[in-house]
């Protein structure tokens, strides 16, 4: 069922790492459970690939262009469920906006994927593959390497933190940023973040490198080292207030507390980045304050 | 033979795309007057080269005039002006051809696409009763196009790119996104246009 058996299953939809997506055996096509998007039954160098299923859509990998550019496609299928008409308007309408947020992003040098085609009225759009791993699963793997007994990780946690506490703060920036552009994500998590390696075509895993003999410690610096790549745009919306991206930021300290409650307590540390680097940060974060005490629902009032 | 087919992902499968590049044409002017003349035997997108930064942008432009004529929604008559077109991020249609097509007396690098695919019967032109074969359309080519064929690759894309217009075209000049890379970052740089380019087709008419 699951095409990516090497990542533990999410409930939410986002791409699973390049590394663990098993290059498209002939069989896997058989094994499709859904009907591909008809967009995707034309052919193509390899069989595209489903990544995941959300509750809105299914996410594919495949190949745009040429052969040699990957690419995630994300189909909306009609829901049998909605008058037809209005189904269509709103599948296109989601689409279009998705895209127009991810252009504008990329324009403001917000890290985004690209878009490369798109299909509103069709339910699909094709955007950039992004290499590497979601960010929560780079943590978890980060965290699974540390020490587990409460006091010896209070400790070492001084020291030994230090390139968690720099991914922390580069997300920071980079909700800053996607906050400056007057986009909110409307579902940051770990998941929705990828952590792209920095150096050009080495598409070198882990795995690999343990064999190649090159040392745990060298592995370990480097677990957490990347561009961070912020994803899935499906539930964004513009906005300039206070209270909306406070909320962005709060539905990610939620999200963050549970899927790594070992690390949050540097939870701080990216809201400190996300001050520095934004000069609305500082009402924003004050704003945080109130969110946190009535939960991410606005207020009934207007 | 330096017509090339390309294969472009996701196309169907009974939709055939040729392509040809030709340096320093000498009758620009000539295929313009085909083209406006609509004779059918001129059945193909002349694209100004010098609009060009590479294979996928050109890819992008192509895929998107094939997807919009499986789905019947073609804006233009035919699915070549709808390549011309699909180069462009924004809807002006003649603009777009002025743009992205052939100017007697400024364009000298002349990009040719033909495309060829099983015509319902009332499209049925002249030409269309039999299907053209590489052979033949290189033939009809090479007997037309005064100038040099090169080969499609990014390199010679990359010789005759005006970047200049290519800024202008598609509302590169001071974004952001571009201007935080490096200046010495050149790559990059063009990595980075290329994917606005290739966003600014996907996006025209949202």
């Amino acid at each position: 069922m699951d095409p990516s058996p090497q990542s533990p299953p999410t409930k939410k939809r986002k791409m699973a790492t390049s590394t663990s997506t098993s290059t498209a055996a002939p069989a896997v096509v058989e094994e499709h459970q859904f009907p591909l998007p008809p967009i995707l039954t034309h052919p193509s160098a390899a069989p595209p690939t489903l990544i995941t299923q959300g509750a809105e859509g299914r996410l594919y990998k495949t190949t745009f262009f040429s052969p040699d550019i990957p690419c995630a496609l994300k189909y909306r299928p009609p829901k049998p469920y909605r008058h037809p008409v209005l189904d269509a308007r709103l599948t296109k309408a989601r689409l279009a906006f998705e895209a127009k947020v991810l252009e504008r992003c990329r324009r403001e040098g917000v890290p985004v994927p690209a878009v490369y085609a798109q299909n509103a009225a069709a339910g699909w759009i094709a955007v950039e593959w992004i290499e590497g791993a979601p960010v929560r699963v780079k943590i978890n793997e980060w965290l699974g390497q540390r020490p587990k007994n409460e006091e010896e990780e209070r400790s070492a946690a001084e020291q030994d933190q230090g390139p968690l506490i720099e991914l922390m703060k580069r997300i920071g920036a980079a909700i800053a940023g996607l906050h400056r552009t007057g986009v909110v994500h409307g579902d940051l998590t770990t998941s929705n973040m990828m952590l792209r390696p920095h150096t050009k075509k080495t598409t070198t895993t882990t795995t690999s490198e343990q064999t190649n003999g090159v040392s745990k410690e060298e592995e370990n610096a480097k677990l957490l080292e990347g561009d961070v790549v912020i994803i899935d745009f499906g539930l964004a919306n513009q906005s300039q207030s206070d209270e909306d991206r406070a909320t962005d930021l709060y539905v990610l300290e939620r999200a963050f507390a549970s899927t790594h409650p070992r690390a949050e307590n540097l939870f701080e540390h990216l809201l400190e980045s996300y001050k520095q680097s934004f000069k609305k940060g500082a009402s924003v974060l004050h704003k945080l304050e109130d969110v946190r005490m009535r939960g991410r629902k606005r207020s009934m009032i207007g | 033979m330096a017509l090339e087919t390309l294969q472009i992902e996701h196309v169907p499968s009974d939709h055939h795309v040729y392509a040809a590049l030709f340096r320093d044409v000498q009758n620009v002017d000539f295929l313009q007057a085909q083209l406006i003349g609509k004779n059918p035997e001129f059945e193909y997108a002349f694209i100004d080269a010098s609009v060009i930064i590479s294979r996928t942008h050109l890819f992008a432009a192509i895929f998107r005039a094939l997807n919009t004529l499986t789905e019947g929604t073609l804006q233009t008559p035919n699915v070549h002006s709808d390549i011309v077109i699909g180069l462009s991020p924004t809807n002006n249609i003649s603009e777009s051809y002025r743009r992205y097509g052939l100017t007697p007396s400024k364009t000298r690098d002349v990009l040719v696409i033909k495309v060829v695919y099983p015509k319902l019967s009332s499209e049925n032109s002249a030409i269309t009763s039999e299907q053209p074969t590489p052979e033949s359309i290189w033939q009809h080519l090479t007997t037309h196009i005064q100038g040099t064929p090169v080969p499609l690759t990014n390199e010679e894309f990359a010789k005759s790119t005006d970047w200049a217009k290519v800024r202008k075209y598609y509302k590169l000049n001071g974004v952001p996104g571009v201007e935080r890379i490096d200046k010495a970052d050149e790559e990059g740089r063009r990595k980075e246009m290329e994917g606005l380019v290739v966003s600014g087709i996907a996006l025209r008419g949202l």
